[in-house]
């Protein structure tokens, strides 16, 4: 492939199919079972392949941080990365937008297929694969700007700038954040309180128009109420992006996340000790029939 | 009292008391330090100012020097020459030095690999510290000699002496700007020359105006490159012409001490303390640019 554009529809992604409606199934040994009552099983969702991951072996300096991951995210859901600290959540999930490129040391292994597009290859600009699939950060890092210039940052530098003002509404009312700041677009957004100022990062996120949204650990600096409604927005935002989030907090992924992707630490063959995939499945399955021991020790509060 | 309660600590002992002596001797010496430090400076600004008093006048700002022969009545005599003199050589070397030290402090920070970018900062702290009056050969060897002198010559020669404290200041700068801002500006698709103008710059921009400020006070105050690029200047007049040698405040300091006159003594000091306050003028202007970043960066207007 010589030129790579990044429009889901130039690479024939479908729209998922019409969601059915589920009874809620029992649930035997759940951790949390009224997290996982109300949850549609992930199952039966519409499975649309945004991302595959091909063994995938990321390292920095030739010490691997996680090996030979290999898993698919899909369209339109919420895809949750658990495990313990150090496990390589973090370096997974800036893989998938390459922000590790500006690492010096950083190496990659293996294949990581966007719309069969491998994210990977020489040939592709990671500034473009940016504009594509967005990224929210653990700590809110508003720009130093006013709030509307925080939102309209993305598309200015995109040349977006018809209806600019239209634009930052739209992504500042998708955030859950129009009716707070509305009277104050002009203030810093370094006034805002901290889950304010992750919900204007995520309006920056979403003003550009991705097709995913990475978030690593988005709620771990904020208090409970910031965080229940940045899961809230999560859970709206899912119908038109692809959202995959890193989070310690296992009832957050209880809660938000159709499909869990455990990772845990391994020793491998020359006793470095790195990140693996142990077990993906829905949600569901991972917190109340997991297949693998660790997995289970981890979701039960056994081990993590 | 219940009977092992811990109350033993609370009574003064002999250990205590020593370390408590020690804790005085320390803090008493850290700020004997300080106030010799600032006394040095009193005593300095205090000495040019009360020698040179005499000298500042309405005149001494708004007149040329004149020569003095000796007979006859005194003509009234200024350095408004070297003032504008010393602000047109200093400015022009700002122009000069701030591209290249921004420039060069972005690619230090932002671009160099690691490697390189130590062995460059290490060669800038060499730089750093040549002596003015190197530089001033230097200029002299290759821009004066066969061509004449210019104060746009001098410029150069202080311009070289700045880039590294510019450069410096600013690279010092742009490592504040925390990693998450050029984070947030990658991961929406900017590409790294633009994170670095539209994001890291601006908030690194009081920060680069106090440095090239400073560096530019320190300037002003150099004498050896002028001696040898913008010396051969006509006191008596007013001139405004870069491409010539220009009279200077430092060189109007220089060749006033010289002189068997105590007047032109009295003017040197009056000249010194003109240079002070400008020196002062433009630390507080820095500092109120520093200030204000800071305030915006924090969100206050």
């Amino acid at each position: 492939m010589t030129e790579v554009n990044y429009s889901s529809k130039d690479i024939g992604v479908q729209k998922p199919t019409e969601q059915e409606t589920h009874e809620a199934v029992g649930v035997q040994q759940a951790i949390d079972p009224s997290l996982l009552a109300a949850k549609p099983p992930a199952e039966t969702l519409a499975r649309d392949r945004v991302f595959s991951i091909e063994s995938l072996t990321a390292s920095y300096g030739g010490t691997p941080a996680i090996r030979d991951v290999s898993f698919e995210i899909y369209q339109r859901m919420v895809t949750a990365i658990i495990g313990p600290s150090g496990c390589g959540k973090s370096t997974f999930i800036r893989c998938l937008n390459r922000m590790n490129d500006v690492i010096p040391g950083f190496k990659t292994d293996g294949r990581i297929l966007y719309h069969d597009v491998d994210l990977m290859a020489k040939n592709i600009d990671a500034v473009g694969v940016r504009r594509r699939i967005g990224m929210v950060f653990q700590r809110p890092n508003p720009f130093p700007k006013s709030i509307y210039e925080n939102i309209a940052y993305g598309p200015r530098i995109l040349g977006l700038k018809k209806d600019l003002d239209e634009r930052v509404e739209k992504a500042l009312r998708q955030a859950a954040l129009w009716d707070e700041v509305k009277d104050r677009l002009k203030r810093s957004a370094w006034s805002l309180s901290g889950g304010q100022q992750q919900r204007l990062c995520i309006a920056r996120c979403l003003a550009i128009e991705p097709d995913v949204i990475l978030m690593d650990e988005p709620a771990s600096a904020l208090d409970p109420i910031a965080t229940t409604r940045i899961e809230d927005l999560m859970h709206d935002l899912k119908r038109d992006y692809t959202i995959v989030v890193v989070t310690h907090n296992m009832q957050q992924a209880a809660r938000v996340a159709d499909m869990t992707a455990f990772f845990s630490i391994s020793k491998g063959d020359e006793g470095h000790r790195s990140g693996v995939l142990v077990e993906y499945d829905s949600t569901k399955t991972i917190f109340t029939q997991p297949k693998d021991g660790r997995t289970e020790d981890y979701v039960t509060g056994r081990f993590g | 009292m219940s009977a092992n309660a811990p109350t033993a600590d609370l009574f003064r002992t002999e250990n205590m008391r020593r370390r408590k002596i020690v804790n005085k001797v320390v803090e008493g010496g850290a700020t004997i330090a300080a106030l010799l430090a600032v006394a040095v400076l009193v005593i300095v600004v205090g000495s040019v100012v009360s020698r040179g008093w005499g000298a500042l006048n309405v005149d001494f700002f708004t007149k040329s020097q004149t020569l003095y022969s000796g007979f006859g009545p005194r003509p009234a005599s200024g350095i408004s020459n070297a003032i504008v003199g010393t602000l047109i050589i200093i400015g022009i070397a700002i122009l000069m030095a701030l591209p290249v030290a921004v420039a060069t402090a972005i690619y230090l920070n932002e671009l160099a690999p690691r490697k390189l970018a130590s062995v460059l900062t290490l060669a800038f702290d060499v730089l750093n510290g040549i002596p003015a009056i190197v530089l001033g050969i230097f200029v002299f060897v290759f821009v004066v000699v066969g061509h004449g002198q210019a104060a746009w010559k001098a410029s150069f020669a202080l311009a070289i002496l700045m880039v590294p404290m510019i450069a410096r200041s600013t690279q010092e700068v742009l490592a504040l700007v925390p990693i998450s801002m050029r984070e947030a500006s990658l991961a929406l698709g900017a590409a790294k020359w633009r994170t670095t103008l539209s994001v890291v710059l601006p908030q690194a921009v009081g920060g680069i105006v106090t440095g090239a400020t400073l560096a530019a006070a320190r300037a002003a105050g150099e004498t050896a490159p002028l001696l040898f690029t913008t010396a051969l200047y006509d006191a008596q007049t007013m001139s405004f012409d870069p491409r010539q040698p220009i009279p200077s405040i430092p060189m109007f300091i220089f060749t006033s001490a010289e002189q068997a006159d105590p007047v032109l003594h009295q003017q040197a000091w009056g000249a010194a303390a003109v240079l002070i306050g400008i020196i002062l003028i433009a630390s507080l202007i820095a500092r109120w640019f520093a200030d204000r970043s800071v305030r915006r960066l924090k969100g206050e207007r």
